[in-house]
Order: C-alpha cells, then sequence, then structure tokens
C-alpha cells in the first residue's frame, strides 16, 4: 500500500505566540486545533482521528479529546521528539488510506520559555530505567554539546568549517526579517555568526535555534473532504521515517536518520531531489541542516559546506530555498520541537501564502523534513513530500 | 589543568554490576558476544548486533583515541565531553576527557581510561586522559 494521494494537507496554523506566560499547555494545544480547523473550514465535530506526542500533557491524546472534546475513531500518540509531526503527516496519511479516519488533527504546544527552562546547555535525564543514562549522563551530554560532536567530527572527516556552517544561520536571517512573528529578525553576516560567544565547541550562540513557547497544528483529510473544501489543495505524495541510534557502539556521527527516511520518501513520492522547489529542515543548530541536506540527497556526503555556502539556501538568491519563515534558528522552536513548524511553512509555500519576499516562484513540490532526540546519541527522522495540486 | 565538576552516581543494575565493579577495580570492561564475536557498549544481557545472550566481559586495554570531543564552555565548570574509540576494537563509548588542556584536544589523540569519584556512594566511572 502506498499513501502516494490518499490523503491531502487542507489546514494549517502557528500560534503567533513566543512565550506562553498565564497560558496552559492544554490550552496552547487547544487553541492551535481552532487555529488549523478555521484554517481547514472545517470544525472539531468532523475530526475523527487525533494524532499528538510527548507534549501534550497528562495522557497525551486521551487527556487532549477529553478537554477538546473530541469524537474520535483513530487515536496515534507516535513520539519522536520533534520529528513527531512530520512522522504523524505520514500516519495520518496511512489511517485514511486505510479508512480509519477521513479527518486528522494533529497538534503540538509547549512553554519552555515561560518554564525557564535550559533547553541546550542542562544535561538531561530520562531516568534510571532509560538504558543508557548510567553510561552517558555522568559525562553531562547536552543537546548543544552532542551536536557539537557532530560538527566537529564532521569537520575532521569533510574539511568542513564554521563559515560554511554560518552560511545556514545567514540565509535564515534573511528569511526572518520578512516575518514579524520571528524572535531573531535581524539580519546578521558569517562574521557575526563565527564571532559569537562559543557555547559548545564548535558551535557558538548564533549556530542555535531560539527556545520559544507556541505551537501549531495541521489537519489532514481524506480526498473527497478536500475536494468540497475551499483551499488549495496540497497532496500528500510521500513519508519516510527512520530511527537512528549508537549501534551497540559502532557510532558514525557524520550521517543521520533521513539518509534512511528521506529515500524512502522520495520512492514513494516517485520523485527526486532535484525536483524539489522549497526545504523545510529541522535547524535545532546549523550543523544539523548540514548534516540532513546530505543525508536526503540534496548533495553529496561531505559536499554540505559548499553546498550551503554564498547564499544558496536565501529565497530569490540560491538554489534551494529553506525555512523561508526563519526557522528554528531565527523565528522558533515550539516546545523545543520543530517538527510542526517545518511541515507549516512548507504547506505555505505551496500554497503561495508565505511572505512575498520569500515566496518561491511555481512552488509545487515541497519536502519538509525533522529530527528527533540527538544526532550525537539516538534520534529518529521523518521526511514527508508534498505537491499542490 | 581542568577542574573538575561533581559527577552524578549510575545507577547499577544487576545487568550491568559487573561492569561498575570493573571500573571499581581500576578495569574498564567490555561486552562480547560468543555467538557473532563482537563486542558492544553500554553493556547489554543480550547481543544488540545479532540477538544472541551468550554475552560475556572481557577486560580491554584501557587505550583509546577520540572520535570526537566538545568543551562546553557556557557550563558554570566547563568539560570536555567526548566519544573514544577503544584500542582494538570498533566501540565507540561516551565520556568525559580530564586532566588536559582543552585547547590542546585532537580528533584521533590517544588518550588512557582513568577512574573518577562520583557523587554519594555511588561506583567510579571511567573517564579518560592524554595518554
Amino acid at each position: 500500500m502506498t499513501i502516494n494521494g490518499k490523503a491531502y494537507i487542507a489546514g494549517a496554523y502557528e500560534h503567533p505566540t513566543r512565550k506562553a506566560v498565564g497560558k496552559s499547555l492544554a490550552q496552547l494545544h487547544a487553541e492551535v486545533a481552532k487555529g488549523a480547523l478555521d484554517d481547514a473550514g472545517l470544525t472539531k465535530d468532523d475530526v475523527d482521528g487525533y494524532f499528538c506526542a510527548g507534549d501534550a500533557p497528562g495522557l497525551g491524546g486521551l487527556s487532549m479529546a477529553d478537554y477538546m472534546g473530541l469524537k474520535l475513531r483513530h487515536m496515534d500518540n507516535t513520539e519522536t521528539g520533534g520529528s513527531s509531526y512530520v512522522v504523524h503527516v505520514g500516519h495520518a496519511a496511512e489511517a485514511i488510506a486505510a479508512g480509519k479516519c477521513k479527518v486528522a488533527l494533529i497538534t503540538l504546544a509547549g512553554r519552555p520559555r515561560a518554564e525557564g527552562m535550559s533547553t541546550g546547555t542542562a544535561p538531561r535525564n530520562y531516568g534510571i530505567d532509560a538504558p543508557d543514562v548510567a553510561f552517558e549522563f555522568p559525562y553531562a551530554p547536552t543537546i548543544v554539546n552532542m551536536y557539537a560532536m557532530c560538527a566537529k567530527r564532521h569537520m575532521y572527516e569533510f574539511g568542513t568549517t564554521s563559515e560554511q556552517l554560518a552560511w545556514i544561520k545567514v540565509a535564515a536571517s534573511h528569511h526572518a526579517q520578512h516575518n514579524p512573528n520571528a524572535m531573531l529578525r535581524n539580519v546578521v553576516t558569517v562574521e557575526e555568526v563565527v564571532n559569537s560567544p562559543m557555547i559548545a565547541d564548535p558551535l557558538h550562540r548564533l549556530d542555535c535555534c531560539v527556545i520559544s513557547d507556541g505551537g501549531g497544528a495541521l489537519v489532514v483529510v481524506a480526498p473527497e473532504i478536500a475536494a468540497k473544501l475551499n483551499r488549495p489543495k496540497i497532496k500528500i505524495l510521500g513519508a519516510g521515517e527512520a530511527p537512528k541510534h549508537q549501534m551497540g557502539g559502532r557510532i558514525d556521527l557524520t550521517y543521520s536518520a533521513a539518509a534512511a527516511s528521506g529515500p524512502a520518501a522520495f520512492a514513494e513520492a516517485g520523485i527526486k531531489p532535484s525536483d524539489i522547489k522549497y526545504v523545510s529542515i529541522y535547524d535545532s543548530f546549523t550543523v544539523t541542516v548540514l548534516i540532513q541536506l546530505e543525508d536526503l540527497g540534496f548533495c553529496a556526503k561531505g559536499d554540505g559546506g559548499k553546498f550551503v555556502s554564498d547564499g544558496n539556501l536565501i529565497s530569490g538568491v540560491g538554489k534551494l530555498p529553506f525555512n523561508t519563515d526563519g526557522g528554528g534558528l531565527c523565528n522558533n522552536h515550539p516546545g523545543n520541537r520543530g517538527g510542526m513548524t517545518k511541515v507549516i511553512e512548507a504547506v505555505r509555500q505551496l500554497r503561495g501564502e508565505a511572505h512575498p519576499a520569500v515566496q518561491v516562484a511555481n512552488c509545487n513540490l515541497a519536502l519538509a523534513h525533522g529530527t528527533g532526540g540527538s544526532l550525537g546519541t539516538r534520534h529518529a527522522a521523518g521526511t514527508l513530500i508534498m505537491e499542490r495540486v | 589543568m581542568s577542574e573538575l565538576r561533581k559527577i552524578p552516581a549510575p545507577h547499577v543494575e544487576e545487568e550491568t554490576r559487573a561492569y561498575w565493579d570493573g571500573v571499581d577495580a581500576g578495569k574498564l570492561l567490555l561486552k562480547f558476544c560468543r555467538s557473532c564475536n563482537s563486542a558492544h557498549h553500554y553493556p547489554r544481557s543480550i547481543c544488540p548486533h545479532c540477538g544472541s545472550d551468550d554475552t560475556y566481559f572481557t577486560e580491554t586495554s584501557g587505550r583509546a583515541s577520540i572520535y570526537s570531543f566538545s568543551i562546553l564552555r557556557v557550563a558554570p565548570i566547563p568539560y570536555a565531553i567526548a566519544y573514544v574509540t577503544l584500542e582494538g576494537t570498533d566501540v565507540t563509548m561516551m565520556t568525559n576527557i580530564i586532566n588536559c588542556d582543552f585547547d590542546a584536544l585532537e580528533v584521533g589523540q590517544p588518550v588512557k581510561a582513568c577512574f573518577v569519584e562520583t557523587e554519594g556512594d555511588g561506583p567510579v566511572v571511567p573517564m579518560f586522559e592524554p595518554a
């Protein structure tokens, strides 16, 4: 069975907040759900499938179905960290193709900023039952120093430079200047990135994404529902998902799970990387983008540094416009989980609803890619390919 | 030379007790599988490579080379996290590099195991220092 052509993205909504003081987590989920359903021209009573991940409060889908008053016949709480919502779109298409639901709602929300969370620089203890914790937590792995080790190894093997990584932030900042909701709207230069304070060698402060509150939601529907709605039709062509871990100690930090999820998505979609007009690429750090672009086949392994340089990712300038909302690097990273906003901006591009200054001309094919967990230890990737029809 | 932060004690399961007893005795042990004749880390009762439960611990030389590393400059006490590849094996493990000049560390640099006290009554943990 394939999901190619079996489902459409009919609704998308990004919460405008970046610091959600005074709002509960459940409230944020419900606000983004309402936003996406309004965008699609549907109501909560049309929803018969619901998808959420570990950011949802309480018992996840059950708690949120209760809060929002959803009457469901399909529910999926797949948790792959920040890539969950990219994976959910594929799962929603599968459920629709199998006749398990017709209107699938996917929500994300989080408030790490309001809670004062040290997202990237404090070691996270996933609990004594996590089998890796005894062998890792004493060494204080954090999000940033683990991604830094990926960057360091990539530099060692392929000669990648900090200046090349900086071009990724520069491109994101060029896009963010046009987004009134973006946290960082100033255009930055390569020099400003490499001269910003060192956080964890070789990653500087401006190699890192923002920490923000907020969220987003998507509505995925069956073809007969999409046909009745007064919205551009965004067809799902293919989806891939894959975990990558330490393989019992055979560690290779130079590639990500995108090397598996990407080819699976392209095979299902029946297209190749050079057909893609716009990409949303998970950007927890600059190096995250570089490794994933290579793994997805937009350039050869090791050539990512050259590929991202000289504005090649800037809309209207380069060959592969990326993250035209400013991405996690400049716009937002709601709940420390960037997969949802990756899909939302790809939908905007395909609809022709991105900011005019960054809208890609004739954008009929787009890819959204997410990574959850840590590239430095264990993570899961989701790749989604969509077409405007 | 680097100041050392407080090291949280690892939680010891029966499955991994021999490993921690080893480091307490100043030995870095590695789990091997008789069925596929390969090593893995962190140690499991069932081999993650082939699925066999015929696994056993063996002592390593304690020598390794740095696969990658990073200094968390913004930590209250900056420290070097690293992955090191154990000599004569295809196993790379997470660790800290200590007793070193952070700015002189390099990928590929030879290092050797040392053993560091943790908080409370927990076992010592293996770390590495320049060889």
